[in-house]
């Protein structure tokens, strides 16, 4: 399905190290620990409030770590270590550091001032200071590419969910990372617009790239995903191959979600 | 459901009948109330002790024409001072930095603190502090700096940032945060962050209430009169000491604030349309 695994010397592309996280007095993540290889597909699953949104957020730092480490790329991601010590990288570093990642939300955080073209091509233009005729031209295969070539000209306030959501998907592909973050894509949207969501989801797995992907479509799991992730009160409960875990649940919080979700 | 032209012979068949709107007869007679009053309004002022030919001739006088133009510079470039501090102010209280939030909630509370006309008087008056400005050995007297218009300046300028920001940061707050965090996913820092995603969305918010503000500064720049700033108002008085057609002078001032106020209102609407792209209100 997805590219090979990179071979088992080479370093997983994200590393994510005994993470724990507190807000106020919940403890949002309590010692995660997970890798994800070059390639894959991880999907995480669990209840609400069960850690998985945190968890995803910590990777690309649109929230901070209170303790452990999260390495992307080879890259210690947030710290730069100096000796022993980890001393906080600027907000222009930590920039730089996101264009590796990138991110696809659950309300789709397209920017409402611009057209869907505007809205693709802003990251590459503004950011990665692309020429402009090239980023529209990229632009216009990416919304082609997840089957909106004809909306360009559309601000999102005149698509559909989940029109939105594949113009989303195209904005984050237009900065070329090398890891793609999904949280909840499918849960703001109407029941009958989810499968053009997932479709455009599961192309992009077919084309080799690696994806974490928070979600509820325990259908989308089995199929596309590697390996599946279950999260409870802030930790991983269980892991393993999608088809696996999802058909044979070992452990007994795992069982109740998966008998809460399909009933 | 069947498709017959009406649904039960139980009901009277009033398909056919004619549907007559509300006449809103109680509109009407407001409307002929207010004309009645308006025009004893009219006649009273007609009747009254007013030279009217006076006021036309002194609507054009150079004098006020003068004035006028000085009214006009002066609430833009106050205003575009106060929307510069202004912006400056809010992007500062927003940012994570104690230090410049400190420094921005201290801006707003000394100068929303104290009456506008006391700090006009202070800037005009500086020179009683600072004799002469200047570093080095450059330096002349604050006399020949301060004039009336810079005085104006500063001071109507400055108290407006004060006000002006409070204004964009409502505006800055109106803002999805899901639209900062998108921004960030694709590599933005803070300021590009604000300058491309977070103000162009704020604009909406902050227009009306900032087209009331400068609206607000048209008759605010009057008090620049208390500084010998040859604004309308202040010319209008310099004739009238002369002549003594008070009341005749203070209607030519009166009309010349609703003219210019009449112009930029629509000027508002055409910028609040341009600002709402996307929002299905606009294009």
């Amino acid at each position: 399905m997805s590219a090979q695994p990179a071979s088992p010397v080479s370093p997983p592309l994200v590393s994510i190290v005994d993470v724990r996280k507190k807000f106020g007095d919940f403890q949002a993540l309590d010692g995660v620990s997970l890798d994800v290889r070059t390639g894959e597909v991880v999907c995480i699953i669990g209840a609400s409030g069960s850690g998985k949104t945190t968890l995803l957020r910590c990777v690309n730092q649109l929230v901070t770590i209170d303790s452990g480490a999260i390495w992307v790329d080879g890259e210690l991601t947030g710290w730069r270590i100096a000796g022993n010590r980890l001393h906080s990288l600027s907000e222009k570093e930590v920039a730089r550091q996101r264009l590796k990642t990138g991110m696809v939300f659950q309300r789709f955080n397209l920017f409402p001032h611009m057209t869907a073209l505007e809205n693709v091509i802003e990251g590459p233009v503004q950011v990665q200071g692309r020429n402009h005729a090239e980023a529209v031209r990229e632009a216009k295969a990416l919304l082609e590419r997840v089957g909106l070539a004809d909306k360009a000209g559309n601000y999102p306030a005149q698509l559909s969910g989940g029109q939105q959501q594949r113009v989303a998907i195209a904005r984050a592909l237009a900065m070329k990372p090398k890891l793609m973050l999904f949280d909840e894509p499918t849960s703001a949207l109407d029941p009958e617009l989810v499968g053009e969501v997932l479709a455009a989801m599961k192309e992009l797995a077919a084309t080799g790239m690696t994806m974490i992907v928070v979600t509820h479509e325990l259908g989308f799991a089995r199929e596309v995903g590697d390996r599946v992730v279950f999260m409870d009160r802030g930790a991983i409960v269980e892991s393993g191959p999608a088809a696996e875990v999802l058909a044979n649940p070992r452990e007994d919080r795992l069982k109740a979600f998966l008998s809460a979700v399909l009933s | 459901m069947s498709a017959a032209p009406h649904s039960s012979p139980a009901l009277p068949d009033i398909a056919h009948f004619t549907h007559v709107p509300d006449r809103h007869w109680g509109r009407w007679l407001a409307v002929a109330v207010i004309v009645l009053l308006l025009a004893g309004l009219a006649r009273a002022f007609a009747v009254g002790q007013i030279e009217w030919d006076f006021v036309g001739r002194f609507l054009t006088a150079p004098a006020i024409m003068t004035g006028l133009v000085n009214t006009i510079w002066m609430t833009f470039a106050a205003m575009g001072l106060g929307i510069l501090l202004g912006v400056t102010a809010a992007v500062m209280r927003m940012s994570p930095n104690p230090v410049l939030q400190g420094v921005a909630m201290g801006y707003a509370w000394l100068f929303r603190g104290t009456p506008v006309i006391l700090q006009l008087l202070l800037w005009f008056n500086i020179a009683l502090i600072f004799p002469t400005l200047g570093f080095g050995d450059w330096s002349m007297r604050t006399v020949d700096v301060m004039t009336p218009a810079l005085a104006a300046f500063l001071g109507l300028g400055i108290n407006q940032g004060a006000y002006t920001s409070e204004v964009i940061r409502a505006g800055m707050l109106s803002v999805d945060a899901g639209q900062y965090e998108a921004a960030k996913a694709i590599g933005m820092t803070r300021m590009k962050a604000l300058r491309r995603i977070v103000f162009p969305q704020a604009m909406r918010v902050v227009i009306p209430p900032l087209g009331n503000e400068f609206i607000g500064m048209v008759k605010l720049t009057s008090l620049a009169s208390v500084i010998q700033f040859a604004e309308i108002l202040h010319a209008a008085q310099n004739i009238y000491y002369a002549n003594s057609r008070v009341i005749e002078l203070l209607i030519v001032a009166a009309i010349w604030y609703l003219v210019v106020v009449s112009i930029l209102t629509p000027l508002q609407m055409l910028l609040e349309r341009r600002f709402a792209r996307g929002t299905g209100g606009g294009r």
